[in-house]
Formats: C-alpha cells, structure tokens, sequence
C-alpha cells in the first residue's frame, strides 16, 4: 500500500475559529476520496492542509512519504492539482482561456523559462480532452459558470499531478453541467488513476467511481474507510443532524 | 520649432519622457490588474517623506526616498500577509504613517521649502544626469524582471493564491513587484513630482485595459500612453509655459476618457426581435 497523504494529528485555526481538530487522515495512491459533510465542516481546510495552502497550527503532513515544510511546500504544490471554488473573475479580465490552461505549466517549466513545445502539447491535449478547445481564444471572464470550472479542471490537469483536489466543483451549477463536469471526472479518474479527493456537502452530487469516503463534521473526521463504511445510515443522519438515507453508491454514471 | 532639440534639458526630459512613460506603464499594469491603485499613493508619500528627511539630514533626498519606498514595501506586503488583511487596507495604514512622517519632516524644515516642494511637483524640464541615470536602471530592471518573469507575474496578476496552489513563489515575487512600484515611483519623484505620479501610474494601464483582452497588448497599450502623456505633456507646457507635471497627467486622463468611451468592452450586444 503506497500512502500519497498522511495527515497525523493535525489543527489548523483561522483566527478564533477552529478549523480542523486534531485529525489524522491516510489516502491510497491511487484512491478516489470523496470529502462530505455539511458546510463549516472544515473540507475546504482539508484540501488546503494537503496543498500547503492552510496554515497548520499543530500536526504534520506527509505528501509520497515526505514531511511538508514551509520550505519544501512549494515543490509539492507542482504535483497536486487543485480546483478551487468558483472564482469570481471581472469579464474584462484580459487573459484568455488557453492562458489560464498554460499557467498549469508554469511550475513545471521553472523559472525565468518560457513554455516550450511539449508544454503546448499537452496543454493543446488537455484542452481537446475537456472539450474546451471550441472556446480556447475566448476572455477568461466571459465563460459560464460550467465552463470555467472545466477550465480549471484543465489547469489543473496541466499540471501532470499525481493527486487532484476538487472543491466542490459541482456547486452552483445547472444539472447539465453538473453531470457533464462529474462525467469528465470520472473519465479523468479512469484513464489518469490519479489520487482524488472531492469535495462536497451534497450526496447527489458524488462520481461513481468514489472508492473512499470521509465524513466531516465541526473540524471532526467523524467516519473515514471505504464508501460502503462510510455511508450508512447512521452516520449520514449524525453528521447532517436529520435521517438521511444513504447514496446509491453502486449506481454507475453521474449520480444526478 | 525643431531647434529648441538642440538644448541639453530638453533632451535629458524627452529621454525622461520615453523612459518614465514605458516604466510607469509597465509598472501601472501590475498595480491596476491586482486592484491596488493607492500603492502609488502610499510609495510615493513614502518617497516623498524620505525625501524630505534626507533634506534635513543632508543625506542625498533620491536614497533616503529609496530608503523609505523600501521600508513601506517590506511593511505592505507582510501587514496584509500576516496580518491576513486586505492589501489595500495594509496600504492605507502604511500611507497614513508616511504622510504624518512627511508632514513632520516639512514642519521642521526652517524657511523656504522650495527643495521640499519641488519632490511634490516634480519639473521633467529641470531634471540632472544623474536623475537620468537612476531611472534608466530602475527602468532596466523592471523591463528584465518584466521579461524573464513573465509568466509567473501573469499568475500571481490573475489570482495570487492560484498562483501559490500551482507551486510559485508568489510571496517573494508579489514584494518585488511591490517593491519594484517603489523604485519607480522614487526615481520619477523629481520628474513627475511625488504627488502626480500615481496618476501616471493608474491612467495609462487603466485606459489599455479598456481596449483590450490580450495582457500583452494591454502592457503594449500601456507603454505607449505612458510615453505617449509624456511627451505631449512636455510639448504643452513647452507651449503654453504651465507646469509640466500637471499636463502630463492632464493629458494621461483625457487619454483615459477617450479609451473609456470608444471602449469594445462597454458595447452592449442589442437583440433584435423578428417581426413575423
């Protein structure tokens, strides 16, 4: 069993508010995660610890078996792919689709370097792979809300990561689009065989292909094992407050 | 009309014209696309209130302006990091600090504060070589951090904490450009003045970024208004003998305006319904 994430006795505070409680977490290489609980239950903050973007209070963070410092932080930063919640983005914004993509790149390519011929390969494929090449020249700012999170998703993937973190990508989104973005992930997850974790506080809104679960509640893992464990009755109906059946999670396909 | 090119001064200000416009432009780009406008300001004053103390301490006035431009730097971009405030609030509270250090600087001043003044106001018409020398290098340098950084400037541009996630380091890159609008801001003191140069700062790139999608076009555009405020503010206030500063930002706000009205991005898309 390769460990891609161990999170040992981890807080992580904002301010007064305590995000995460002393929580210590382990994620197969190659697993598909998916992060549920209500809102303020402190998944975004998880996916922050994994990134280096949290400020840990107490803890430690392995990523592939090494301790994260703030001095290595960044080094790992270029193998996990992150896809934040939307972001608002002024319409007048001048960069366009293909340069939000090729930012993926920029870590990988180094500093003081400009792209070269395999980066723009594998933008251009990745581009074509999220079916975002019809809109490539267009402003960032002008896109649907459906379309800049495949847009993220695609800079994210540039990156060539080894885990890919989604923050409720989902959300906010019409039904279509919530089926067509949890499709890609599936497609991603079956050819790529990245380490995933999504992010959500609807159970509607779960891939079929999730092979773990965690359930969160007030900065508490309150379940964590694979998605049969997890999502029972019992559990749901303690961390939502209210009986709650659980998903169908054998159910192939988007689960909309 | 073309003779008046032979005088030294006023070849020294085209150069200074050419050289402030291109940098200020560059420079405004960052400030406009990272929402910070009043870090011109907050420098400026920085530069402004180092000035003034080198006047009193008989200390050459442009280093103790770079002396305090940097302190301001390395004082913004921590308040608002560690802080975990708005950047424009961490720039507001080091703007008030300076302005109340610069106020007391001019208070001590004893009798005329001609000298003092003249950083306020700036003359492009009076400037020294060695004001020429400054600005080339600081112009310099922004052009080649501009050139070999260019991509990691367009991330931390477009979202700063994006640009952190995907393994920049945006910190020590957004203090340089922090600290680079210091610099600029310091060797244009005596040639804008301390208190125009945030126009010249804001005006260009706000105007370029009304006309375009591109970020290079737009840093183009820039440039080109920022050059281009410059130089036809010098030849009015060569013309009508009114103070070059004040035109230059004159001019870099009609530039504004008209950019704002002819505006592809303010075009409202009509629909027009078929009648059957």
């Amino acid at each position: 069993m390769t460990l891609d994430i161990e999170i040992s006795n981890a807080t992580v505070s904002y301010r007064e508010h305590i995000a995460l409680k002393n929580i210590s977490l382990r994620i197969e290489a190659g697993s598909f995660t998916a992060a549920v609980g209500p809102n303020g239950a402190g998944k975004t903050t998880l996916l922050t610890l994994v990134n280096g973007l949290g400020k840990l209070q107490s803890g430690t963070v392995r990523i592939f078996g090494a301790l994260v410092t703030k001095h290595n932080r960044n080094k790992f930063r270029r193998d996990i792919g992150y896809v934040p919640q939307q972001m608002n983005i002024d319409a007048r914004m001048p960069i366009s689709v293909y340069d939000i993509v090729m930012l993926g790149r920029y870590s990988k390519i180094g500093l003081f370097r400009y792209p070269g011929k395999k980066d723009y390969t594998v933008v251009n494929n990745i581009c074509q792979l999220i079916g975002i090449d019809r809109f490539i020249k267009k402003p960032v700012g002008h896109l649907s809300g459906g379309e800049m999170q495949k847009v993220s998703i695609a800079r994210a993937l540039a990156q060539e990561p080894r885990i890919l973190l989604l923050d409720e990508p989902t959300a906010n989104l019409d039904p279509c689009a919530q089926h067509e973005i949890i499709g890609l992930i599936e497609r991603i997850y079956n050819d790529h065989k990245l380490t995933i974790i999504f992010v959500t506080h609807l159970l509607t809104h779960l891939p079929s292909l999730c092979t773990d679960a965690l359930l969160l509640k007030n900065g508490h893992i309150i379940a964590s094992g694979s998605i049969h464990e997890v999502f029972t009755k019992d559990l749901l109906s303690e961390v939502y407050d209210f009986d709650i059946d659980p998903p169908d999670v054998n159910r192939a396909g988007p689960n909309v | 009309m073309f003779e008046i090119l032979q005088y030294h001064f006023l070849q020294r200000a085209l150069v200074a014209s050419v050289l402030g416009g291109t940098v200020c432009g560059i420079v405004g780009v960052w400030v406009v696309m990272m929402r910070i406008p009043f870090v011109g300001v907050a420098m400026s004053h920085a530069a402004f209130a180092g000035a003034i103390f080198g006047l009193l301490l008989h200390i050459n006035p442009l280093l103790m302006a770079f002396i305090f431009c940097f302190a301001s730097t390395a004082l913004i971009g921590p308040v608002a990091d560690r802080g975990d405030i708005d950047p424009n609030i961490s720039i507001g509270i080091i703007f008030s600090i300076v302005l109340g250090i610069a106020f007391l600087g001019m208070g001590m001043i004893k009798g005329p504060k001609t000298e003092a003044l003249n950083f306020i106001w700036g003359n492009i018409l009076i400037i020294s070589t060695s004001d020429l020398y400054y600005l080339f290098l600081i112009s310099t340098v922004v052009i080649a951090f501009l050139i070999l950084l260019y991509k990691e400037i367009q991330a931390i541009l477009f979202n700063r904490e994006l640009a952190r996630a995907i393994g920049l380091p945006e910190t020590v890159l957004f203090y340089c450009l922090l600290f680079l609008c210091g610099a600029t801001v310091t060797v244009n003191l005596n040639i804008i003045g301390g208190l125009l140069i945030f126009s010249l700062i804001v005006n260009p790139p706000s105007a370029a970024y009304q006309l375009t999608y591109k970020l290079k076009t737009m840093y183009i555009l820039s440039v080109c208004f920022g050059i281009g405020s410059c130089l036809l503010g010098l030849f009015f206030s060569y013309l009508f003998n009114v103070p070059s500063g004040a035109v230059i930002i004159i001019v870099s706000s009609l530039i504004f305006g008209i950019s704002l009205i002819i505006s592809p991005k303010r075009k409202v898309k009509k629909y027009e319904v078929s009648k059957t």
